[in-house]
């Protein structure tokens, strides 16, 4: 076949392409694309790619602020951290490629995230994950969780960057598809960011790491797909990763930034060198020629259009200040890394490929880029779950039972087995983690008082029944988790999975949920700076619950004043920071003990939120409480429950007499926090002058997890139960 | 009576999947001075005795075993021989 014979409708269509969108690349081009030519529009037009059907909503998030460097549209987001010192930071999905292959899926997606953040000139220094599984039941979940943590540990043990944090979900809804969404947190000086825009024409264009191989071809129009029962046949494009290489990128990359030698540098991630070199010339108003003879190449005989595709692992692309190629080479020599000269900048607004001495692609860059198609899919007004009455909602029969079931339930049981597979330690800077106890990771910046706090958060099923009021919960909860350890929120990044957005009841959920986060960022003054949008998570028609992750990041001006759950002491006294008005819709109790999942989720009334969280991080920095906790999936049954655990401590919990004792004990309001505290009169005072409604719940001392005559279950059994769910899962064999 | 055959199973990545380890190996014997050595890929080998006279059989069952454990059949192939 020539290079230069048209491609055809049907090879678009193959492609992923609609029969419009083809239509419309001949409009543009006034002319057939080629092979080669459809394989870039075809990869820069995916949903991955161009975000064709989420962009137009994604500009309703707030993404400025004191704090915001850089928002969305860079590899990552950059924020301020005070003392010339930057966070750099991103979440992304792996999800379809993990759900193939697990362990090289969730590998390659840690991966790919720590490029995008040391492409920026920041160090790497702390990875999250997000991950959603379907039904333990299901025959393919323990293979799928194996293999995806094992990946995780994997990777991100062998680079050396710690895996402090994250979350884990089971339900039914990710049977055929689960979410395995990474984020990366790294550190860089706020006056040594890179950016991925080519400042000028005439520059060279590296390129630096692995080799190009034919793996993962397709890989972003696959993320853009549903599945259906051919997707055994998409295998092959499972790409492997290579974390020896990825540790040798890391410092090569940040060596040579260190030498002033790089104008522009972008990693090559989801469409490789395709979606690289075209945003980087795009973004600049450039042109870009490259002479793919020259791209290092692991396999003989590779085409034009399969180079373009790849998406090997572990491969940057950088463009040059003039004349410093020489400087570039002996840093890629020194750290072992295949490097080269593939082309230049040009002034044309094109991208030119030559191959072989052929032209095979000549077209220009503003279709691929800012003139992507763009639509505003329709969606319907979403059907919102209603409130649950607290007191037709059943009380449990059996009290122990009911708080047993909740604190071995798969979404709240023990991830030891989990966390136990990571390092969370490595580079020495990791005081709260997985295995710590606390509300959010933190980790200090080196060699400073600061310590940066981190944690990943949604409850899908609040999404499920009230798209906004979830999404504005995920963000609530984010900002809570990072407050509850004594931090200031400063942003997010976030992961919107949801099902195909031409459905418009999924387009209403991903809208929504949108809104909702965008409001709870506005009056939490939290925003958004980078983030990953993954739709098509659907098998056979049935899509997920939707599920917009918020990895939130906050600072500790001084890390010595933190707080954590494990630290409770004999004879504190327990207070509820916030109100208690016992919602019950959509709560872990309903689900788990009387097999529901109706009722709408409980608000977020974000003013309270504010004004609790800074009150208890208050409470913190004067280190007036002894723990916080706080109150989310399960309650305060829960809450308690575990920070009796993980302090080693019994809790004898008084339940009040205004409320009916399951919706007191198991309602999930929001904007709350449990603290142990051994001077209540102080805070509570306190809490009277902040306006900031606080009341006794009970008091810590003994051996078990009592409350009046309802229950009283020693803490042995408690954690037996939490601890042993998850390693019997995974030891039984079918 | 029943016999025993002896299966052995070369499993070994796809063309084109990235071989870490390959990777590894070559560079190694770069180092040491085999500069001719190229497409360095690792594999392995796994034996073991089955009960059964039919090698027909036998390796329909070995085949089985590939694909639901001896070989991750997403990124590898393998070859079987029974005797």
């Amino acid at each position: 076949m020539s290079t230069s014979a048209p491609a055809g409708l049907e090879t678009a269509l193959q492609s992923g392409l609609s029969p419009d969108e083809y239509a419309l690349i001949i409009r543009r081009l006034n002319r057939e694309p080629n092979a080669v030519e459809l394989g870039v529009f075809s990869v820069m037009w995916s949903e991955h790619c161009s975000y064709k059907s989420s962009r137009r909503h994604l500009g309703k998030f707030p993404t400025k602020g004191p704090c915001v460097i850089r928002g969305p549209g860079e590899n990552a987001g950059v924020i301020d951290i005070g003392d010339g010192d930057a966070a750099v930071f991103k979440m992304e999905s792996h999800n379809h490629p993990s759900f193939i292959e697990p362990y090289q899926g969730a590998a390659t997606g840690v991966g790919g995230i720590m490029r995008d953040v040391f492409t920026m000139g920041a160090r790497p220094i702390a990875l999250l994950n997000a991950l959603r599984f379907g039904d333990p039941e299901h025959p393919r979940t323990r293979r799928l969780v194996s293999g995806v943590v094992s990946g995780i540990g994997g990777y991100g043990n062998c680079v050396g960057v710690p895996t402090v944090g994250g979350e884990t979900n089971f339900h039914r809804g990710y049977d055929g598809n689960i979410l395995v969404n990474a984020m990366c947190v790294g550190l860089a000086r706020t006056d040594r960011i890179f950016y991925s825009a080519a400042p000028a024409a005439d520059l060279p264009v590296v390129y630096f790491g692995s080799k190009t191989g034919r793996d993962g071809i397709h890989g972003a129009t696959m993320a853009s797909a549903e599945f259906d029962a051919d997707s055994e046949a998409k295998r092959p494009t499972v790409q492997v990763g290579d974390p020896f290489a990825e540790k040798l990128l890391i410092e090569a990359t940040l060596e040579l930034m260190g030498t002033g030698a790089v104008a522009a540098i972008q990693d090559m991630g989801a469409a490789g060198l395709t979606s690289s070199c075209v945003e980087m010339a795009g973004k600049g108003g450039v042109g870009v020629e490259l002479n793919l003879d020259l791209v290092p190449q692991r396999e003989a005989d590779m085409t034009a259009y399969e180079m373009m595709l790849s998406e090997s692992q572990e491969r940057m692309l950088a463009i040059l200040e003039p004349g410093r190629e020489a400087e570039a080479e002996r840093i890629f020599t020194k750290w072992g890394l295949d490097a080269a000269v593939i082309g230049r900048t040009t002034s044309t607004g094109r991208i030119v490929l030559r191959h072989k001495g052929e032209v095979v692609c000549d077209v220009p860059l503003a279709p691929l880029t800012e003139d992507a198609p763009l639509y505003d899919r329709p969606w319907v007004e979403e059907t919102r779950a209603k409130r649950l009455d607290p007191a037709k909602v059943p009380a449990p029969e059996d009290w122990t039972t009911a708080i047993l079931t909740l604190v071995g339930c798969p979404d709240a049981a023990s991830r030891r087995w989990i966390w136990e597979q990571y390092d969370r330690h490595v580079m020495a800077d990791t005081l709260e983690e997985s295995g710590t106890a606390a509300d959010a990771a933190v980790v200090r910046v080196h060699g400073t008082p600061k310590g940066l706090a981190l944690t990943c958060d949604c409850t899908p099923r609040y999404v499920s029944a009230d798209a906004y009021e979830g999404g504005k919960q995920a963000v609530a909860e984010a900002w809570r988790n990072l407050t509850a350890v004594g931090a200031q929120p400063l942003a997010i990044t976030d992961n919107l999975n949801f099902g195909n957005p031409e459905k418009p009841e999924i387009m209403a959920q991903f809208v929504r949920a949108v809104e909702g986060m965008a409001e709870a960022c506005r009056v939490l003054d939290f925003p958004v700076v980078s983030g990953n949008v993954s739709l098509y998570n659907e098998t056979d028609g049935r899509a997920i619950p939707p599920t917009p992750a918020v990895g939130g990041v906050g600072l500790l001006s001084d890390w010595s004043r933190r707080a954590a759950y494990s630290t409770m002491a004999p004879d504190d006294i327990l207070l509820v920071v916030g109100v208690s008005h016992g919602e019950l819709g959509a709560s872990l109790y309903l689900r788990e003990h009387l097999g529901r999942e109706d009722g709408a989720p409980p608000p977020v009334d974000l003013q309270a939120e504010r004004r609790n969280g800074d009150f208890v991080r208050a409470l913190i920095r004067d280190e007036a409480v002894n723990a916080v906790h706080d109150l989310a999936d399960g309650g305060l049954a829960l809450a308690a429950a575990e920070m009796a655990l993980a302090s080693d401590l019994g809790i004898t919990l008084e339940p009040s007499s205004q409320l009916h004792a399951h919706a007191l004990l198991f309602g999930e309001d929001q904007a709350r926090y449990l603290i142990a505290t051994p001077e209540p009169e102080t805070v509570i005072a306190r809490a009277l002058e902040a306006g900031v409604p606080v009341s006794p719940v009970g008091r810590a001392g003994g051996r078990s997890f009592a409350s009046g005559d309802l229950f009283d279950i020693p803490l042995a059994v408690l954690r037996e139960v939490n601890e042993g769910w998850l390693p019997n899962y995974m030891s039984r064999t079918a | 009576m029943t016999g025993v055959l002896k299966a052995k199973v070369h499993v070994f990545l796809k063309p084109g999947v990235l071989d870490v380890q390959g990777k590894a190996v070559e560079a190694e014997l770069h180092t040491l001075g085999w500069d001719g050595v190229s497409n360095v890929r690792v594999g392995r080998a796994i034996e073991f005795q089955i009960a059964g006279d039919d090698p027909t059989r036998a390796r329909d069952e070995v085949n089985r075993m590939c694909e639901r454990l001896l070989a991750n059949p997403v990124i590898e192939g393998y070859r079987v021989e029974v005797a």
